[in-house]
This record gives C-alpha cells, structure tokens and sequence, in this order.
C-alpha cells in the first residue's frame, strides 16, 4: 500500500489503527493452526457421502445391502432416516438432506455412511446399488423462465422475478449504447476443504458439531430442524476455518456428520476431497445481462434499461437474495433518475448456487462497466470522464427511491486511482517469465500491446430487505484483562484482530482474551456482506463501552468525582477535570465486569413489485485501474498492475486491508482470466485444481492500494467493511483492458485466449 | 501393501520380475495423484528413490543420457540446460518448484500423457528410450514407445532405465500455451530442434493428438526451401508456410481445456515463432 502514513506501525499498543498482528498469525505462518479437518476424536468413525452422478434423474431403486455387508460400517442412512425436516435451506427449505426420489443437480447427497475408516467408507459407497432413471436435463435460463418448460422441482423453475422502474421509463437519450454480457461459474475455491466433527451427547439427547462454516447459529437452526430437535440441543464450536468467500454459508456436511454421530452414538468425521468439496457447496451463479444505457449530449446519464438472468441452478440457496443485490446495482456508482430493469432467477440441473464474495453485484458490475467504457465511446470521452461525470454523491436517490445517505466518494476514488502513475513500459527479454504466457515463453516483447481499463463500483453492506442480521458480543473485564466472547466467524478475515484493538482502545487494556467462538452466546450473523467490522465490530464495541461506563462508575465512587469526567488515556483512567490518574489494572483489581451488547444496523424494507424501497443498509465503493499485457495474437494475458482507491470509512487495520484488498484482486482477477466451472448440460467438467485453474504468484499483478479515508457516521466505528468491494470493479477493469489492448468487443467473462484471438 | 525400495538397477528389475504388475514410483507426481483419485490402488510399489544410478546423466560429445530418475529442477540449469536447452525450457514449465523437485522423465514416459511436457523434446531429438528387464537392455525409438493416450510400448517387466539422444547443433527450443502463467497443463506445445550435423530441422507437437506428433511432412517440406546445414534464413514467409504446414499435421480435439480451432492456432502460431527465433 503506497500510503504510508496508514501501513506504519507507529504506535507501540496495538490498538486501532495500528497494523496489530493477529493472534493466529504464528500458528498459521507455522503451521501449527488447527483447521477443522484436524480435529480428531478417540473412537471416532470417519463419514462419508454418495452423491449422483446424474444432473437429473429419478432414483428407481436403492440397494444398500452388499454395502452392510462390509467389516467396519457402522450405519448407512438415506432420506427415510432423517427425523425432522426433509428439507433445508438459508431462505427457502428446499434442498432435501438426501434426495428421495429425484435427484435435480450432480453431486446431490443420496446416502452417507459411518465405518472405521475412509476407506471403508468409500467401498460401501461403491457397494451401493442405485438404479436411475435419467431425466431431460434443463440447463438453459431462458427455457427455465418459459412458463411452458415443465417444472423441475413443485417450487417451479423461477426463484425470483424482480422489476425496478423509477423516474421516467420512456425518456429516450441522444446517445444510447447497448451490450449483452456473459458471466461464467465462478467456484469460491477456499483452501481449507469443508470438515466437521460431531459428538453425540449420551442417549442421543443432543449434539455437538465442530465446523468450519461462516454463519454458527444459521447453521444450528437448520441442523436442529432436520433433526428434529430443540435448537439448545445442537451446540456449534467453529473449526479453524480456511477461507470461506460465500460457500460456507449455506448447509453442506452438518446434518449428515450429526444425523451419523446420533445414529451410531459415537463422535463421527466427515471431510471433503477438493473434487467433492466442488460438489459439496453453491459457487457464484453464472449470468446473462442485456443494458441499454441513454445519455445525453454531455454524457449525463438519463436511464438505464434491460434485464439481467442468474441462474440459481437447482435449489433455491440465496439466490432471491442474490438477484435482489444484482438488480439493485445495475445502476452502478452512478447518479440516474431513470429505469426500467428487469430479473430472473431461475432453477436449472446446474450445480447450485449462492453466495461468493460480491454477492450478484459482480455479475452487475461487469455489464455496467462494459456499458459505461462504451458510452464514453459514443460521447468521445475518456473512461474517467464519462465516470466522474456521472460519480454519485452522498443525497442521490438510487432507482428503488433509496437515498445515498452513506459517505460516496466515487469521484474521489476515481481521482486517486488516475493519479496512481502506471507502470513503467515493458522493458523483458524474450522469454521471460513476466510476459503474458508466463512460464510457457510463447511470446517476444514484439508480440505485445499494453491495454489499460476501468472498473468502478458501489456494493451494499449488510444484509437487505427487512433482514434483522444482528450481531451479540460480551466483554469481561477482571484484573486489567478483558474477556470476548461473540460467535463471529474468523474464516481468515482477521475479526479476531480488530476484537482486541477494540478492547484495547475502549479499555485500556493490553491482554484481550478471546472466548471460544461458538453458540454458547447469540449470533453474530454471517461472516459475509462485508458486515462483520461494522456488525460484530459494533456489538463488541458497545460491549466494552458498558463495561467502561462501570468502571468509571467505580472509579469515581472510590475519588468522589463524577463519572462523565473520567476518561480513559492509554492504560490509564485520567480525570479530565483534574490531576487523578489510574491505571486500568489497577482500578479493575478484584473486579469482574460484564456486561452484553446486541448491535442492530438500521431497519430495512422490501422492494414493491415496481422495485421501489429502502432495502439496503449502507454503500462502500471503490476504483480500479488494470494494465495489462496481451499477447493478441495466442490471445495470453499478464495483468501487469491493479491501481485502486477504495472507500472504506476509518482505517482499523492497514494490514489487513491490505490483505483484503491484494486477496479480492486476485479472486476478481481470476474471474477475469481463467476461473470458471466448466458445466456441460449439467455435467461439470472439471472439478479439482489440475482444470479449475487459480491464479498463481506468476499471474498476480503489482497492487497499489490507497484507502479513501472518511469517516463514515452511519458506522459504529466509522469503518465500512472492506470484504467485497476490492473483487468487483477488477474484474470489467480488466476486461476493458484487454479490449483496449485488442480492439475487441469482448462480453464474457472469463476471457479466454479464443476470445482474443480467434474470429467471433 | 508392499513397498520395495531397491538401491540398484539390477534389484529393482528383479523386483519387477518376482512381482508382476508392481507399481513403480519415481517422483510419485503422477501416481499420487492416481491414488489420490482412487483410480490406482498399488498393491505393491517399488520405489526408485534410491536406485542413484538412475538419478545420473552423462554428456559426451557423443551421446547424452538421462538417468529416468533425473528431477526436472536439475534440466533448468547446469550442464543439461546447455546441452539441451529444449529440455530445459519445457523443465522450466512443468508445475512448480515442488513438481520440479520431484518429478522425473522417466515418470513422464511412464504417464505418457499426450500433455507431458518432457515427451515433445524427446520427440525433436530422436531420443531413444532404454528399457531395461530380465532379457537386457532394450531401446526403443521415442516414436515407437509412444503409442496411445497413456500407452506407451514398454512391456510389464520392463524398467525405463534412461533415454540417450545424439547432441544437435544449432537452435533447439520449447514453448507452451496453458491458461495461466505457470503450473498448467499444456493446451498446445511446440518443440523445434535445428541440427546443422544432420541438416535438419525438426517439429515435434504435444497436446494436439493423442500422441506427440512429429510434423514429418512440415519437416519435409521446409528441407526443400532451406539449407538446414547452415542458420536458418529469416525468412517471414518461410516461417509463415512452414508453420501453417506444421499446424495442419495437429490433430487437436475440443474439450474443458480448450477448443481444436484454437489449439491449431497457437501450434501455427508457436511454430512461426521458434522458427524465428531460431534464425536470430
Ligand atoms: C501439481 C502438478 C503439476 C504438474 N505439472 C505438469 C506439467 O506442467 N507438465 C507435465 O508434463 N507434467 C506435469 N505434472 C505431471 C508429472 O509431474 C509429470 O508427468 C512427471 O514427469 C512425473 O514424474 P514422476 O517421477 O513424479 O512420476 P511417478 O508419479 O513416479 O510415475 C509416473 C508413472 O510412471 C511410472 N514410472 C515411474 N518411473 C518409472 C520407471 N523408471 N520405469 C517405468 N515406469 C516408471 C510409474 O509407475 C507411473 O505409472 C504435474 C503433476 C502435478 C501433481
């Protein structure tokens, strides 16, 4: 990060504001860091899941018994065997524990088997005898939205049908500009695969579940209704979790590694190979998206019309969440009065899908910025013009009616970004690494043209539409030590840093002890939505302010003085009124203050079926510059260099921003240039890293980063989350600069080498 | 499972013999990978780790042989590179330093994959791969071991002890096209060899066939327009043809990794390109 101001460690207390390192930063550097597929249990069974191989079929027979037949399994369960609810789901209940008569996606659990060892479990998997019957495969969204496509499943074949229409509807501009998108199936690829450990209590009375998930007590919800229990019972302890980015958000092993561990009254494991872990969770839904943009002569823009489909793929996950977020955002970072959209979500036999990292506003992002570099190309303006132009400000009404009253400011971000220098011109040999084709030396210098984009982008905080995602934290204050406890989880975001700043600098105290994270308090909500900073960061907050106010109770009881003059300085408790001066663990010697603090963020509406109301909470936005270097003619890319100046309220933690922002450019980087599922009629056809292909240190570009820092009041600690936006805006910014690099009119996403390089 | 881990050449090929269908293991790079996915359950492995012999090479004027053990890492630089500089740039793209550390030639000519980095330069060269077993040492041409995706000539019994190809003089080099900067498998490659001695100018092609090809017609051809016994001439429209010819010898498929009409692209492309470089 180039400002320096912000990365410096200046002050000796890590408090907030410092980079202060994280307390799982040693183990995990060192490998000492236990994820949840390390946790191990004495007498513990391993579990595994059979999946169909099918996109679509009807199970017409299921014969387990050679399978029984096998030394060490313990028990094999199907869809009979589960005793509550049949069905889960994060909005809608209904995707079925195991299917029952029909399977609707590849990989859809059928079975799960208890047995000694995994490899037992994997040759009674095989020894399960299933008939199908395979079904026409619905793979298509626009045969998905024809009402005359039988249903695939009795919730019908749309999750969600959404318009917006504001202003003007009709208002025609001078100049109109008009392009269709694509948008591939983006995998979340976390590194720690999904991993869970359950424990039954005796008799089965109840169950305790380790995992590695985003969202603790959403989990034990549904866990306890398809078990059929009171949810006091399932109690959730999260497992060293590596990564997340959306896909631990939904249900994936929880109900089968419990539903065995009952089953077999003995603590049970279940873990996911990386090909199963594909098929394990939802990925970020694939899109087509059609925009007309009209403007007028001086590039004002007047209204934004066409329609956008996500498809869902078979069960419903969050993907009504998901197309309230695309269509929302279609307007972009972008002052406009005037719209008529219009959104499907649709149910197909392509593997699920749900939340990643940018929620339905990448997919938007993607064809608003393709739309505004070809405005600017219409109105003879450059990229940042046509953007700053056009920038919203703090006041705007979006097109829902909703007011911009976040701090906005995109024309800032825009600025600095430009005035990032670029990078210096290409100065390699032939063959070097660092040209577009990498390793393979396929190109000379001669072979290459520089292109540089534009990306700019607005994304909600928070949950939307009437979602009440609060978040609960406790804070213990005894001896000078403080004591936090919340169910936030840390999937690698580094919440549990910004919990001891927060305690540090309320209190005054240098040791903050971190709690175990489980369900033993209220939910924290999801670790997603970029919420956590400003959600849990606020309840833990509010908890150390309480059990501040009581200190300063006590303080000014013992000197007489009146606790609204006390303050807290450093580790001392300072009279501001007059010469007293404590330290924190000192006043706090034999004590124990505790006190609990619920965080709520402002109410939220739903939309009306004309797409108007307040459903978000609060905006962040961010700019990104790509330069890249294609090898037009092999149609191979090196993205050389990622500017970007992104808002994001009061710094907390410069380092890990930095590593947000560095991490979301490298994700969004690979939706640019290789990362996709490849799915063929519902098959997909390359599940594991050999084809599903990551960018690697030889792909990622230099970053430099500059955080618009301003204070953000709507925020409890003025800070927005700063998860998502640093993966949206990169990807069209690199895209448009391939299409600069190329003079192509490129609208899909990944660009693959084809795209640049062969006819159309 | 058994797991053998015999110190000589002679051991492991009498290892072999006492046990049929044995799986051996060198850098294990592809084996674990089999295993990993359940499609390979060995039930006995021999592992060649300490047969140094095989970890061995030898350059003479005459005659350079590869011990099959060799890692990769050790074709990037030193002596192997400069004898082989083809060698060493497909080396340098296979995976990453990790694979490289491990992984060996005679794992890749185990594996036969039509992507297998290594196999095109064996291709160029002429390599001649030695097979050794109960009966001797046996070698067999690059073109005729290879014989299939994932088949190769090598009969059960039969250890690949090294390959031995005749130094070239003049211009040897691989380039690869993968979707991404480093550790890919290859969509389409390219190994071109220029040898003065024999006047020759070879093209071998990986990933475009369910073998390597060797563009024999392309070479053929380009022997009538230039004198190979002396540098190739820059000549832009000799590379065009002779590229174009060489690409029409590809026999690619379309599949996750890629689509046949790009593929034959990148192999016209590629080829135009070494030729050029060649004559710089
Ligand atoms: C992450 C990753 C990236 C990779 N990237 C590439 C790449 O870019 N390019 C590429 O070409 N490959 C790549 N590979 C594949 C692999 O590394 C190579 O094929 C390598 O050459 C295999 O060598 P090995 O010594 O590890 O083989 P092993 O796995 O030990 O053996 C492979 C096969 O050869 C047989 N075998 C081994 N030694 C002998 C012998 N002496 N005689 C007879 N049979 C033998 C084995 O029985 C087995 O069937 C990659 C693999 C991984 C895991």
């Amino acid at each position: 990060m180039k400002n320096s101001s912000t990365t410096t460690r200046s002050q000796s207390r890590e408090v907030l504001g410092t980079s202060a390192l994280r307390p799982d930063g040693v183990a995990k550097t060192q490998g000492d860091f236990a994820f949840s597929s390390d946790f191990q249990a004495e007498n513990m069974l391993w579990g595994a899941t059979l999946r169909s191989p099918h996109p679509h079929a009807r199970i017409v027979s299921i014969d387990p018994t050679d399978a029984w037949r096998i030394p060490g399994v313990e028990t094999i369960i199907f869809a009979d065997d589960v005793p509550g609810q049949a069905t889960y789901g994060l909005i809608a209940s209904d995707q079925p524990v195991f299917a029952q008569n029909v399977v609707r996606y590849m990989g859809e659990p059928i079975a799960a088997v208890a047995a000694d060892h995994p490899e037992t479990c994997r040759r009674a998997l095989a020894a399960i005898k299933i008939v199908y019957e395979e079904l026409p495969v619905l793979f298509d969204m626009d045969l998905a939205i024809d009402p005359s496509t039988p249903p695939i499943h009795p919730d019908g074949n749309v999750f969600r049908h959404q318009r917006i229409i504001s202003g003007d509807p009709d208002i025609v501009g001078d100049v109109i500009v008009e392009g269709t998108y694509d948008i591939g199936m983006q995998d979340q690829a976390f590194l720690g695969l999904e991993a869970a450990l359950a424990y039954p209590d005796p008799g089965g009375a109840g169950v305790e579940l380790v995992v590695a998930t985003q969202w603790l007590h959403e989990d034990r919800k549904q866990i306890a209704d398809c078990l059929g229990m009171a949810p006091e019972k399932v109690r959730l302890v999260l497992g060293g979790v590596g990564g997340a980015f959306g896909a631990r958000e939904d249900i994936s092993l929880q109900v089968h590694t419990c539903l065995l561990a009952l089953r077999t009254g003995r603590p049970v494991k279940v873990q996911y190979s990386r090909e199963e872990s594909f098929f394990g969770h939802v990925h970020r839904h694939p899109g087509r998206i059609h925009l007309r943009h009209h403007a007028d002569r001086n590039g004002k823009l007047l209204k934004v019309e066409g329609w956008m489909k996500l498809d869902g793929g078979a069960y419903a996950s969050t993907s009504s969440a998901v197309l309230l977020n695309g269509i929302t955002h279609l307007q972009g970072p972008y002052a406009c009065d005037n719209s008529r959209l219009e959104a499907w979500a649709t149910r197909t036999n392509n593997p699920p899908c749900g939340a990643m990292r940018g929620f339905g506003v990448v997919q938007a992002c993607f064809a608003h910025e393709g739309q505004m570099d070809k405005l600017a190309v219409a109105l003879g303006l450059s990229p940042v013009e046509v953007r700053l132009r056009n920038a919203m400000k703090t006041g705007d009404k979006l097109f829902t009616g909703q007011v911009v009253d976040s701090v906005a400011p995109v024309a800032r971000c825009i600025r600095e970004t430009d005035a990032i220098p670029l990078p210096a011109e290409p100065a390699y040999g032939t063959g070097s690494l660092e040209l577009p084709g990498g390793s393979g030396r396929t190109s000379d210098p001669s072979h290459i043209r520089r292109g540089i984009g534009w990306g700019v982008s607005i994304k909600n905080l928070m949950y939307s539409e009437g979602f009440d995602d609060s978040a609960e934290a406790r804070c213990t204050l005894a001896d000078g030590v403080a004591t936090l406890k919340f169910a936030t989880a840390e999937v690698g975001q580094g919440f549990v840093v910004l919990a001891q700043q927060i305690a540090r600098t309320i209190l005054g105290v240098d040791t903050v002890v971190l709690d175990a994270i489980d369900t033993q308090i209220g939910s924290a909500g999801s670790t997603s939505a970029s919420r956590q900073t400003w959600m849990s960061g606020g309840a833990v907050d509010g908890a150390c302010r309480l059990v501040r106010e009581r200190l300063f109770e006590q303080v000014a009881h013992v000197h007489n003085l009146n606790p609204l003059q006390l303050a807290v300085e450093g580790t001392d408790i300072v009279d501001t009124l007059g010469p007293l001066r404590v330290p924190v663990s000192e006043a706090s010697k034999g004590l124990r203050i505790e006190e609990t603090f619920l965080h709520r963020h402002r109410p939220t509406e739903e939309l009306d079926e004309n797409g108007q109301g307040n459903c978000h909470v609060a905006f962040a936005f961010v700019a990104h510059r790509a330069v890249v270097d294609v090898d037009t003619e092999l149609g191979l890319v090196k993205v050389v260099q990622i500017a970007t100046a992104q808002d994001v309220g009061q710094v907390l933690n410069p380092l890990t921003l930095l590593g947000q922002i560095e991490g979301g450019i490298a994700q969004g980087l690979g939706l640019a240039v290789m990362e996709e599922i490849v799915v063929d009629r519902g098959v997909v056809k390359n599940p594991s890293f050999t084809d599903y292909l990551l960018p690697t240190a030889l792909d990622a570009p230099d970053v430099v980063a500059i955080p618009i820092e301003e204070y953000e009041p709507l925020a409890p600690l003025g800070a927005k989350g700063v998860g998502e936006p640093p993966c949206i805006s990169v990807t069209p910014a690199i895209v448009a600069a391939i299409r600069n690099a190329t003079g192509r009119d490129i609208t899909r996403t990944p660009v693959r080498p084809q795209d640049i390089c062969l006819p159309t | 499972m058994s797991v053998y881990m015999p110190t000589t050449v002679d051991q492991a090929v009498a290892l072999l013999a006492q046990n049929p269908g044995a799986c051996l293991l060198t850098g294990g790079t592809d084996t674990m990978v089999e295993v990993n996915f359940n499609h390979l359950k060995p039930g006995t492995v021999i592992g060649l780790r300490l047969v140094s012999s095989l970890r061995e090479y030898t350059i003479t004027p005459q005659l350079i042989q590869i011990g099959a053990g060799v890692p990769y890492a050790r074709m990037e630089t030193g002596p192997l590179a400069e004898a082989l500089p083809a060698l060493a740039a497909a080396a340098r793209t296979v995976g990453s330093p990790q694979i490289r550390a491990a992984g060996t030639l005679g794992g890749n000519l185990g594996t036969c994959s039509p992507a297998g980095d290594g196999l095109p330069v064996l291709a160029a060269l002429d390599a001649v791969v030695n097979l050794r077993s109960p009966r001797g040492i046996r070698g067999v041409p690059f073109q005729d071991f290879m014989v299939g995706v994932k088949r190769n000539s090598r009969v059960s019994d039969e250890l690949i002890e090294s390959v031995s190809i005749a130094p070239t003089s003049g211009y040897q080099d691989y380039a690869k096209v993968g979707v991404r900067n480093a550790m890919v498998i290859s969509v389409a490659s390219v190994c071109l060899v220029h040898d003065r001695h024999t006047a020759s100018v070879r093209v071998a092609l990986g990933a475009v066939g369910p073998t390597i090809i060797r563009a024999r017609e392309a070479e053929a051809w380009l022997a009538t327009q230039v004198d190979a016994s002396t540098s190739l001439p820059p000549d832009e429209a000799v590379a065009i043809e002779f590229a174009r010819r060489v690409a029409a010898e590809a026999r690619p498929i379309d599949d996750h990794r890629s689509t046949a009409d790009y593929r034959r692209h990148a192999i016209q492309t590629l080829t135009r390109r070494l030729y050029l470089r060649s004559t710089k």
